[in-house]
């Protein structure tokens, strides 16, 4: 439907395409459904948990920071129509956290889950192979807490509500079950490009 | 929102492997026409819409509008609703604040008038909602145009729960800038429960007495000993629940200062944007 009056300003063309329904972004928004979470990083840990609930592997901040380190270059996109090109983050990639829990077929799928009580659904493929890492720095920097530092899921071809802020562990699960946005209607895979935004689309 | 949503143990997840429908999930893309344009300040306006297909929704929740150009061009926003769900069915309103150099908004302000129609989905959203089931007392803070969602749970209270005690916080640069504010400075004619304080951060006018500062800590020990005030002898068995909105800045700064004064974390929701262009 072709909407009346409107020719849209397209101020600035995107250099290469985003997802469709969204507009490029040179600031960071922050959406949060509560409170920023200040966790110090003597209070940190971070634990990979079975399907069955058993611990599969448990870092302190120190332990965390000693896996092996990657940085990837990468554009992201929120479901609240704003996209960010050009974003680098440093942090620990799914694989090497599997390598080092010597956890070598992981269940179909997964529950992040956050300081705050914050949860959201993965399958298990989105996250391996290079696709996903727990993040620590961004732009060079160490990941100021409004945008979920110290440590947050970066996982950037998904709607980014699918990054947890505020990561504090990955629990791995047979089947999909929705997390805490999901359980609003909000998509349970998120694919931007597919423009997944809700439940039915 | 972190209040029933803890998950931290390894347990087996209760929910279903498919999401049962939420009481208020988004339609698809459907038309709505523009029933009545508000002025509501200088760069705030109320667009009252039909929807073709009714949808029930929470107070807080917000739609998304999707404008399309000739040629193809599609633009999308969210807009909070402003009215209640009691409101008739099938009737939102959404108010939009003028963002000069964006791309919606002048569209919403320069261009649209009664009998347009826009694409709209929803309702969409939440966390950030309130229903009467989850009581009270109610400390809703607003930044700016973050009043639009808590109008509707300000509304939605008056309608479902209007012995409920409910303090309203609206931060403004200049009075000119309060959004409905003849409704607002009315609340405690209609519900003596009910009032709103404005603290305006820019510009006062002549003989202002009020706040005219950001909301501190000192400030919101003020509101909630206003709020206990209105709550009179009525038992306050639980902490005020509170409900922040505004630009990130705000919200950072009022549910940091909401901890500080001793607010539990879970009995604090927030809803943060930037400026919607």
């Amino acid at each position: 439907m072709v909407t009346r009056g409107f020719f849209g300003r397209r101020r600035e063309t995107p250099p290469r395409p985003i997802p469709p329904g969204q507009y490029l972004e040179r600031g960071f928004p922050v959406l949060t459904a509560g409170p920023t979470q200040r966790v110090p990083l003597d209070q940190w840990s971070f634990t990979l948990v079975g399907a069955d609930g058993e611990p599969l592997g448990e870092w302190t901040w120190e332990q965390f920071r000693s896996l092996p380190e990657t940085e990837i270059f990468t554009d992201i996109h929120c479901v609240t129509k704003w996209s960010k090109l050009d974003t680098t983050w440093k942090g620990v990639t799914i694989d090497d956290l599997l390598i080092a829990a010597g956890v070598t077929e992981p269940p179909a799928y997964l529950m992040a889950f956050s300081y705050g009580g914050y949860t959201t659904n993965l399958p298990t493929w989105d996250v391996i192979e290079g696709r996903g890492m727990v993040a620590f720095e961004f732009d060079g920097q160490p990941i100021a807490p409004e945008h979920g530092g110290p440590a947050r899921l970066v996982v950037p071809h998904l709607y980014f509500w699918k990054s947890a802020k505020w990561l504090r562990g990955i629990r791995f699960m047979p089947q999909d079950q929705p997390g805490f946005w999901e359980q609003y209607g909000y998509h349970m895979y998120g694919d931007p490009w597919k423009e997944q935004r809700y439940w039915g689309d | 929102m972190s209040t029933d949503f803890n998950q931290h143990g390894a347990g087996p997840n209760p929910a279903p492997s498919q999401p049962s429908p939420a009481p208020a999930s988004p339609s698809a893309w459907q038309t709505a026409v523009v029933e009545r344009v508000t002025v509501e300040t200088y760069r705030a306006r109320t667009f009252t819409l039909r929807l073709a297909e009714p949808r029930p929704f929470l107070a807080g929740q917000h739609y998304d509008v999707r404008l399309t150009a000739p040629d193809g061009y599609q633009a999308q926003r969210s807009y909070s609703i402003a009215s209640a769900p009691s409101h008739p069915a099938g009737i939102i309103d959404l108010t939009v604040e003028l963002i000069p150099d964006g791309e919606v908004s002048p569209y919403f302000h320069e261009v649209v008038q009664p009998g347009d129609e826009l694409e709209v989905r929803g309702p969409i959203g939440g966390p950030f909602t309130w229903t009467p089931a989850m009581g009270g007392p109610l400390l809703l803070i607003a930044g700016g145009s973050g009043i639009v969602p808590l109008r509707s749970i300000l509304a939605h209270r008056e309608a479902v729960a209007p012995s409920l005690p409910t303090l309203l916080l609206y931060s403004a640069r200049t009075l000119e800038d309060v959004i409905y504010r003849d409704w607002l400075d009315a609340l405690p004619e209609r519900a003596p429960v009910s009032r709103a304080i404005y603290t305006l951060t820019r510009r006062q006018p002549d003989g202002w007495s009020g706040y005219q500062r950001r909301v501190d800590p000192a400030m919101l020990v003020e509101c909630l000993s206003s709020l206990a005030k209105l709550a009179g002898d009525q038992p306050t068995e639980q902490s005020p629940l509170c409900y922040v909105c505004g630009p990130t800045g705000f919200v950072e700064h009022a549910a940091d200062a909401l901890l500080a004064v001793g607010i539990p974390e879970p009995a604090i929701k927030t809803e943060r944007f930037g400026p919607t262009s």
